[in-house]
Parts: C-alpha cells; structure tokens; sequence
C-alpha cells in the first residue's frame, strides 16, 4: 500500500479527513484563531483526537442554549500522554493547577492509566498545551488513530521488575508516537518553514493515513492484569526468570467497543500468539501495528479495529504475517496465571524501603467534594512527597516509592484527609469503574459517572445483607456501548442504553480473562436492583470455596460463558 | 406616476442640475417614480437646509418662524412639529428643521427663532446638536441684534443638570444679542402638560409680530405613520407577548432577556433604530415595604386624577417610587421639617445631592428621614408620575411581521444594605405573567438610522444591550439586500453565556452579511478587554471603511462606553490617518455633522 496514494473509493470519511489534512494539521491552527465559536470545525474535531483532545459540549445545557440563541457550550478534552501513568509530583502540581485555572477544579483518572482535563475552552488551549510542554507533559496521540496512553502494571512489590518494564512501556510508547510537527507547530508556535508544508514531514511508520481506527497496548505483570491486558489490540505478558525478566507473551486482538443492536460488532479478547525476549518488543509491536496499517477496514469504522482484522482472516494468516514481517517466527508462549484485575489499597512495602499507598478514587474523579476534598488532599501529599503517582488502569492513584523517612508525613496527611477509610467501603464499590459520560462526552446515551455511586449504595446494601461486603465483585458501568471502563471483562456490567436504562451483563472471568454476556437488557435504576439481588444472595449461600461472582453466575446457569468475541451475542 | 420636468427658468437649480434631474426623472418607470415621491414627502419633516426656502431667500427668514428642534430620543422633535402644525392653523408660516441639518451660516439671517432642547447624560446636548451647539458658542457665531427667540427645554430632574442644554442655548443667544421674548420653560420627563401650554404662548406671542397669512405652512409635515397609529404614552397598545428568554447561559452574572412581541391590530410600524416605550408597573412587594416605612395603610383613600384609589393602588401603577428627585426632597423636607434633609438642595451642594442619591431610593429617604405624620395625599402629591421606559427595538419589521422585539438587561444590585432592581426591567423580565398584556407604545428615533445608500457600509459598535438596535439593522439591510458590508463590535462580560444572540450572529457571518465581528469579553482573561481596544486593534481596517464612507453607530451604555468609543475613533483617526489630534476631532465631528456617526446612548 503506496502512502501518497489517496483513499480508495469508498473509504470512510475520516480517511479523507486525514488524506487531507497535511499530517494532522487541518485548519486546527485557524480555527483555534476563530473568537467567533467557542468550537473547531468538524473535520478538524477528526484531527484534534491525534492532538489528544475532544471537543465536547455540556449535554446538560445544550437544549436550552438552543433556545438562548447560543452556541452549545463546547469545551475540550486533554488526555495527556502518560506511559504507564507515572508522573512526578511537580508534574501533579502543574497538572493541578492547570485543572483549577482552566478545567473547572477538578482531574479525571482514566481507565488507561492518565489524566484528562476536562471542560477546557479553546481559548485556554494553547497556553495550557504550552505550560504541560514546560512540565514535561504531551497530549500527543493520547486519542486518535494511532497507538494510544501505553498501559503498564504499577505494581509495587516487585518494584525493580516494574522499573524494568515500564522502561519498556516507555520506549514502546516513543517508538510510536507520530513524527509530524503539526503538534510542535500548533501547540508550542514553532514555525512553519514559510511556503508551507514543511518538506520534512513524513510518518515512516504510520504514512500519512496513519491507522484505521485506534490502537491500544498494555503490559501486564502477571499475578496482577489490574492493566487488562486482554482489553488491548497488543499486549506483552511479563515473564520472568526468577527475579530477571526474560521477556513477553504477545497478545494481538482484544478490544472492547460494539454498537448496541448490531451483532457484526462485538468485544474481543485477546490471543496470546507467542513469546518474544524483551529486546525484540519494539520489532514485535511495528510489525503487529504495521500488518493492522496495511490490513485493516479503512471503509468501516465499525469494523477497522485489529480484532476484526483478525478474526476476518484468521489467527494463523495474522501470526504468519507478523513474523513474516519480524523476520523470524514467534518463540512458544510461556506459562503465567493472573489471580484478578483489581488494585489492592492501601500501604505495601516496595524493594529498598520505599512504600506505596494506593488509594480508592471513585469513579478516578478528583475534586474537591464537600467534606472530600480530594483535591486539596492531593496538592498537599504532592507537596511533600519525594516518591512519584503511579495511576492504575482502575481509576485509583498509587502514591509511590515513599522514603521511609516521608512515610509518616504523608500518612498523617492521609488521616488528616481521612483519605484511608478504604475499609468502610464494599468490595464491590472498591471494585467499580465508570466512564465519564454525560454531561461532557458526545457517545453518551445514559448516565454513568454520576449515576453509579448513588447505585452503588442501593447495591452495597444488598452485599451487606448478604454478608459480602468484603467479596470484590468487579462491576463497571459506561454510558454507551464503546466501552471506555471495559464493561465487558466485568463481573457485573451495566452499559447505558438509553438515558435512565441499562444492559446487565453478567459472568465476565475475575482476572480480566473472559468476555461477559447480556443478562438483561433496558433496566432501569430499582430493575437493576432487583435483577441482581436474588443472583447476589444465592451467591453467597451456593458459591464453592473461592469462586468468584462472574463464574459462579456461569455455573448457576444465569448466563452461558463467552468463549470468544465472536460467542458474545450467542 | 410620473414625475413633471422641472422649467430651468423657474428653480433655483442650475441648469446642468436642472438637465440631470429631467433626465433622471424621464428615466424612472411609474413604480420608481411613485416610490421616489413618497420618500421625498416623507422625509419632507426632516429636509436639509438645501431645500429649505429660507435658505435661498433670506427675505423668508423675515415673515416665518423658524423651530429649530435639538432631539435625542424624538421628544423635542415631536414637540416642534406639533408646533408647526399648531402655528399654521394659527396662520403663522413657520418651519420645522433639526440642527443636525440646520446651515449654521443662516443664523445670522433668522428674526423668529424658536429652540427646543432636550439634555442628555451629564448636560450634554443630544448628538444632533453637537455640531450646532459648537458653532454658537465658538468664534464664528454670529450676532444676533434682529433676532426674537424663545427656547423650550426638556429634561430629567432626576439628574443635576437637569436641561442645561437648553439653558445654555437660551442664554447664548441672548449673549449673542437676541431678544428672549418668552422667558425659558424647562420640562422634566412629563413633559407635555408644559410643552403644550409654551405652544400656546410662543403662538400668541409671535402671532402679534408675524403678518397673518392663511397659507399652508411652506413645508407639509405629515404625521410619522406610527403616530398613525395612534398609540403614545398616555394611550398605549396592548401588546401579547410571544416569547421572553433570558440570552444568558448558566453560570452568567447578568440576565439579559430576548422579547418578542405582538404587534398584531396595531398598525403600529418603526424602523430600525427606533425605541418601544413600555409602560411598566411598580412591584408590590416593594410598594408594600414603601406603605410600611410610611406607616401609612395601604388603603389609605388618595386622589389621583380625580378619582379616589387605595394608596397602595396608586403607587402600584400610578407614580415613581423609587427616583429621589429634588423636588421630593424638598417637599418631604419641608413636610417633616428636616433642615439636615433640606440643606442638600442648598446652592452649591449639588455635588452632595448626587452623592447622596446615589445608590439611593425614596425608601432610604423615608427610612433615614421618617415621616411622623404623613398625609397619603401629600406623599403621593410629592410623587412624579411614572414613566415609560424607552428600548431600543432588536428586530425589523421586515424580517419579523407584526412583531417587535426587545433586548432588556435585568438591573438588580444591591447598595446601602438593599437589593435594588430596575422598575421596568424587573416588570418586563419577570413580573409580567406570560399571559397578561405589555404596553407598549412608538417612540421613533430619527437620529438613529441607517444610511439610505444600500451600498455604505456600516460600523456598529454596541456591547451588552447596546446591540439591540444592530440586530435590527443587520435583519433590514440583509432582507432588503443591501450590499454594503456590515462590521459589528460586540463586548460583554463572558464568551460562554453572555454572547447575545450568538447564533444569529455566527450565521451572519458565515453568510456574508456581516463581513467582520470582533468581540470584547471583559472577564475571560485577567486584564479588562472592551470594544474599545477590538476597535483600536482594528484600526487600519477601521479607517479604511470611514474613508470609504462607512457610517459609524454606537449604542449602549451612555457613561463610560461612549466616551471610551469616542475617543476610540479619535485616536483611530488620528494615527491612522496621519492627523494630530485636532485634524482628528474635526475628522470625528464631520463625521457626527453630516450623520455619518450616530450614537443612541442611554
């Protein structure tokens, strides 16, 4: 496939868009210039994603801002780029007060291990862009058709192991960022060579169609996979030697999104398709993302992810194409075992006196609440921490690499802040993930970020009742079906259908390793309730020594257990 | 129709002017001609010196009686032509002229001359006298021995210099050797009690000096069409209205409410530029806390225009009860025999009257002041009566059938531990039930209009309310078509929820109807950012257009904006122009003289 040549007929729009767009340029530039609308225009909303930005409007306002004779309230939203989600506490404090100054007092933990500011007017755009630069922070390919945030475990019992590995999620990350200087030139100012396209401008690994659809990488280290890894288009499994690392199993083709009422579209989980030394991950992941360049649906975008590409040609077909392109076949897949997807609270010592405090954020929303000030909370432990913020791929944020020295300090801070009262809380709300939704993203159909914990307490009461309040059951809500907080590797699933009404899915594995199945569909908030709480209470009076909620809902015969993508409607 | 050929021998016109105009005339189709008739008739009330007979014949001058009228919102013109009219039946020959169009050359040949002035802000003369007002009081006045003159003032006495405009005329023209033969009459807002009984004297008076002829008047004024309608002040229309939004999103600081209402059954007609007047009423709970600060009952049985109404009625919908006037305050002053009260009306306290009126109510004076023992009729008789409130019309007839629509700015503020609101924003906004009747009456605005010429271009500047007037213009000048480019300056506190009629404009712009915006949001970044300084940024444009023979209009707040804009243009002028900053304020003037630059301020 020629770079230059333009799209094929019949491709989809955003190809043309990109074709276009002079290497992810556009009008970006211009339109950020426009104090007339407080949005960009629609093919550059394509193009911003590239940048690591949505345009977004406030949902709650738009009617009545019709009637207003106003525009809708647009703002944007800045996904910053964050590898394995470690930042510094400088960092932190930047990002702090780039969210109080511009994005409304409040940051986002995402489900990929980064922040995101949120409610961000254009006009604000450039000098926030500017001042991250300054901290060492990008939004380069944070969205967009290309790959994306590189996940990586941030687990703190073996910290030498993870220094090692996030070293790699690192690289990986580097490795394929786009080489365009259209974010150089928009975000910082630097100049474009006059005459205008800039003649050395070029995307060796991506060409200037970049990717058909989006592109997600994870690293796992097994026994914790809180990262997902099957969740992804590419995932490394660490394996170890003893305490060295030997390298990675490759996973190729896992994803989440699908659209309600089309049965083409569905979640995947990945394969494991071999094993590779670390030092040949670089060469693993262009030759995966390449055959997906090449191979991938560029006419639907409903079906241009990896997993479709996979599943369309087969397995077999795609790892030969892989190691056709590496120059070598795959070595076999070496065993491992995850033991759950979920984050364990509170303080763990680390390798050479450091510690860790993982700390439970609903929902990864952080803001100053009432009597929560998590905000405040925050700024203050970044004050004084000499460590670094490690975020999880579920939404909560590891306070970590504590000196021995700063441990009681920031412990008191936690009291103070009353920020260690994990215990009170259920299993369940400690094991919950929801996507941001409405009023802010544009593929929302119902609630979900401010709709699950007033759920949750219906929910935690029934737990109670049962006398499994200590029982982590993964539930994940999102408010449409693409599947931001991955719905559907949960135990319980409630995917927005329509404002006020659910999807109930039920029976995804505890690790993270088996897809979930629709149970009921269109609940409504006391339905949910009642659908779950008979299924909760037989749990706890049937459930066999260890059997987590997804399976034993398998075997008690409420849903019949997802093999494979391609199972998930049947 | 067809317009008749003008005979060279028997006009003042010379004959290559004579030649083009037969041509001009013989080259209209019926329908043109028909059109062109009527716009001469109709804008007859409001000719130029140019076709004035006195101005070609100085003899005129001395059998006539010329009225020259100085009007901002169309008040004093209003009164003048009711003069003329009044003069005519009377057998007086006397002509009507603005002094935006008066030739200031034929002031030396005038004998009868009557003025009538209002006063805007702080003493200013309306915009359309500025030109008038310069040139009496400058070097090349003339003097005036043959003259006999009478000035007739409008004012507000709610403000210090209550008709100093009129004042000043009044007395330079005497300094200048003219003879006052009717001593000034100065009129607060309630003007036409005063208006019609000077009408009766300056009639009187000057019918004794004029020889009596039973001609027309030279100049035929026909009555606007709105007053065709036949609805003012005292008799208005009552309106439904249709739709009343607040334009201001969430979160903002300001309430701004869009009103579309029904002219249906009406008649009534206006232009683009032209106000509503709105006939408000007085809020009860605030008449409730007024009647309780006077102890008296709300029952109390007054007299107001020979009928007996509950004091609490009457001061609901019948009087001002908020202004503090100088009038009040001596009245109330006196009835309480309050010397410290008193002492604010004292010569040379002006400057503490203002102080202490300012942010004040009649409730305040009450409550500092109290009363004892307050008659109900003698409160209410220290009362003014309430008045209408004026707003610039947001829509054209043309794009909004039988409707008009109004831009009103909430105003509610709290000063000397009170919540104040404006009477009839706080009425029009949020009072009036969506079922009940506005009333609203014409109130044109010939100082406020758009070029005749299609093809000028037109600079608006109007932040906050001030854009009212602008939606108006740019919904008439893309009905009909026009080609002439538009460019509005529009300011307001916040992009996000204070962009009035943000979508309108965005559409606007898209289209090409208006071919620049630029836009001041104060408060979205640290420093103040106004229309002036967008104006000053776009200044080489800017100047480019006034030379191009664009006309500027500037609408909104009165106190700083229009000073700021003022100047504005001024320094626009001057640095882009190459001029020093008299060439500059000669620029800007000549710009305001020949109504290339009209400013509807409040």
């Amino acid at each position: 496939m020629s770079d230059e040549a333009t799209p094929a007929q019949g491709s989809s729009e955003n190809e043309f868009i990109k074709d276009a767009s002079n290497y992810l340029r556009g009008t970006i530039a211009k339109g950020l210039r426009d104090p007339i609308t407080g949005g960009i225009a629609p093919s550059d909303q394509q193009l911003l994603k590239f940048h690591g930005m949505y345009q977004q409007d406030d949902r709650d306002v738009r009617l009545e801002r019709q009637r207003q004779k106003l525009e809708p309230l647009h703002s944007f939203l800045i996904r910053i780029r964050m590898p394995g989600g470690v930042c510094t506490p400088a960092q932190y404090l930047e990002l702090d007060r780039l969210a109080c100054a511009h994005a409304g007092s409040t940051l986002r933990l995402t489900t990929r291990q980064t922040f995101q500011l949120h409610t961000v007017p254009k006009r604000d755009l450039r000098q926030l862009i500017q001042a991250m630069h300054k901290a060492e922070l990008d939004t380069i390919a944070a969205c967009g058709d290309v790959n994306r945030n590189v996940m990586c475990n941030p687990n703190p019992l073996l910290s030498a192991l993870h220094a090692e590995v996030y070293a790699w999620s690192k690289r990986l990350s580097e490795h394929l960022l786009p080489r365009t200087h259209a974010y150089h030139e928009i975000w910082l100012g630097d100049d474009l060579v006059a005459g205008g396209e800039p003649a050395d401008d070029h995307e060796p690994l991506y060409g200037k169609h970049y990717l058909p659809r989006k592109f997600k990488i994870a690293v796992a280290v097994p026994p914790s996979n809180d990262v997902d890894v099957f969740a992804n288009d590419l995932g490394f499994i660490a394996i170890t030697d003893g305490d060295k690392l030997a390298g990675f199993n490759v996973t190729v083709g896992g994803g989440m999104s699908l659209s309600h009422g089309e049965r083409a579209t569905y979640p995947r989980i990945g394969d494991v398709i071999g094993f590779v030394p670390a030092a040949d991950i670089l060469a693993v992941a262009e030759a995966v993302l390449t055959t997906q360049r090449d191979f991938g649906d560029r006419t639907n975008r409903k079906h241009a992810r990896l997993k479709y590409t996979i599943d369309d040609r087969g397995l077999d077909w795609f790892k030969a194409e892989v190691e056709r392109r590496l120059g070598h076949p795959l070595a076999p897949a070496r065993a491992f075992a995850f033991d759950g997807n979920g984050d364990r609270y509170g303080w763990v010592k680390g390798v050479g006196d450091t510690w860790h405090f993982t700390l439970f954020v609903m929902n990864g929303r952080i803001r100053d609440d009432g009597d929560r000030p998590l905000l405040t909370a925050l700024r203050e432990i970044a004050k004084v921490h000499d460590g670094d913020f490690r975020m999880t791929g579920n939404q909560n944020l590891m306070i970590a690499n504590v000196s021995k020295a700063n441990k009681r300090r920031i412990d008191s801070l936690l009291d103070h802040y009353r920020l260690k009262d994990g215990v009170e809380k259920t299993g369940l709300r400690l094991a919950s993930m929801a996507c941001v939704a409405l009023p802010s993203c544009g593929q929302a159909m119902a609630e979900s970020e401010r709709y699950l914990p007033s759920l949750l307490d219906k929910l935690d009461a029934v737990v109670r009742a049962a006398g499994l309040e200590k029982e982590p059951i993964v539930i994940r809500m999102t408010g449409c079906p693409n599947g931001c907080a991955r719905p559907y590797l949960a135990e319980i699933a409630l995917v927005g259908k329509n404002l006020g009404k659910y999807n109930l899915y039920l029976g995804g594995g505890f690790a993270g390793d088996r897809l979930n199945k629709l149970y009921r569909e269109g609940l409504a908030d006391e339905e949910i309730v009642s659908a779950l709480e008979p299924i909760i209470h037989r749990y706890a009076r049937e459930r066999n020594p260890g059997e987590h909620f997804g399976d034993f809902t398998i075997r008690a015969g409420y849903v019949k257990a997802t093999r494979q993508g391609r199972d998930f409607h049947d | 129709m067809r317009i008749p050929q003008i005979d060279p021998s028997q006009t003042p016109l010379s004959g290559p002017q004579t030649a083009q105009f037969n041509a001009f005339a013989s080259s209209l189709a019926p329908d043109q001609s028909a059109w062109l008739l009527g716009y001469l008739t109709a804008s007859k009330h409001f000719h130029r010196d140019d076709d004035h007979p006195s101005a070609v014949a100085g003899s005129a001058s001395d059998q006539q009686l010329t009225v020259l009228f100085a009007s901002q919102t169309g008040n004093a013109a209003k009164v003048a032509k009711l003069l003329v009219a009044a003069s005519a039946s009377a057998g007086i020959q006397a002509v009507a002229v603005s002094t935006a169009d008066y030739k200031s050359a034929n002031l030396r040949n005038e004998r009868q001359l009557v003025l009538i002035s209002s006063t805007q802000g702080e003493g200013d003369p309306p915009d359309s006298a500025v030109e008038f007002r310069r040139f009496l009081f400058g070097k090349r006045a003339p003097r005036l021995e043959g003259l006999r003159f009478a000035v007739l003032a409008l004012g507000d006495y709610s403000y210090a210099n209550f008709c100093k405009a009129g004042a000043e005329f009044d007395q330079r023209l005497e300094e200048l050797g003219g003879k006052r033969i009717l001593a000034r009459v100065d009129c607060d807002v309630e003007f036409q009690a005063a208006a019609d009984a000077w009408q009766g004297q300056v009639i009187e008076t000057f019918k004794g000096l004029l020889p009596s002829n039973n001609r027309a008047p030279l100049v035929a004024h026909p009555v606007p069409t709105t007053e065709e309608a036949g609805y003012d002040k005292a008799r208005p229309f009552e309106a439904a209205v249709l739709e009343r939004i607040n334009l201001n999103g969430r979160g903002s600081e300001k309430k701004t409410y869009h009103l579309e209402i029904s002219l249906t059954g009406s008649g009534i007609t206006y232009q683009p530029g032209d106000a509503l007047g709105v006939v408000p009423r007085n809020s009860p709970a605030y008449v409730r806390d007024l009647v309780a600060m006077t102890r008296l009952a709300p029952d109390a049985s007054v007299s107001v225009d020979g009928k007996e109404r509950p004091l609490a009625d009457a001061l609901g919908d019948t009087f001002e009860i908020t202004t503090i006037t100088r009038p009040f305050v001596k009245a109330y002053a006196s009835q309480i025999g309050s010397t410290e009260l008193g002492a604010l009306l004292d010569k040379g306290q002006e400057e503490s009257f203002q102080k202490y009126v300012h942010g004040r109510e009649i409730i305040d004076v009450l409550q500092a002041f109290p009363s004892g023992d307050l008659p109900a009729q003698t409160f209410v008789g220290m009362l003014r009566r309430l008045q209408p409130r004026l707003y610039s019309i947001a829509s054209s007839l043309l794009a909004h059938e039988e409707e008009v629509h109004l831009l009103v700015g909430l105003t509610r503020y709290e000063s000397h531990g009170r919540m104040r609101e404006g009477v009839c924003s706080s009425f029009v906004c949020e009072r009036l039930r969506d079922d009940e009747p506005l009333r609203v009456f014409p109130s044109p605005n010939p100082s406020f209009r758009l070029p005749a010429n299609p093809d000028a271009r037109v600079i608006m500047i109007g932040p906050g309310t001030g854009v009212a007037p602008f939606r108006a213009f740019v919904e008439e000048r893309e009905t009909l078509g026009c080609r002439g480019r538009n460019w509005l300056f529009f300011g307001d506190q916040h992009f996000a929820t204070d962009f009035l009629y943000q979508v309108e404009w965005q559409r606007w712009h898209k289209s090409g109807v208006l071919s620049h915006l630029d836009l001041a949001f104060s408060r979205d970044q640290a420093e103040k950012i106004y229309v002036q300084h967008r104006m000053l940024e776009r200044g080489r444009d800017l100047y480019a257009w006034l030379q191009d023979g664009a006309h500027v209009y500037v609408c909104g707040d009165a106190g700083r904006m229009a000073a700021d804009v003022h100047e504005a243009l001024i320094a626009i002028v001057s640095k882009e122009g190459g001029k020093n900053r008299e060439a500059a304020v000669e620029y800007v003037e000549n710009l305001q003289a020949s109504k290339r630059y009209q400013r509807d301020v409040y």
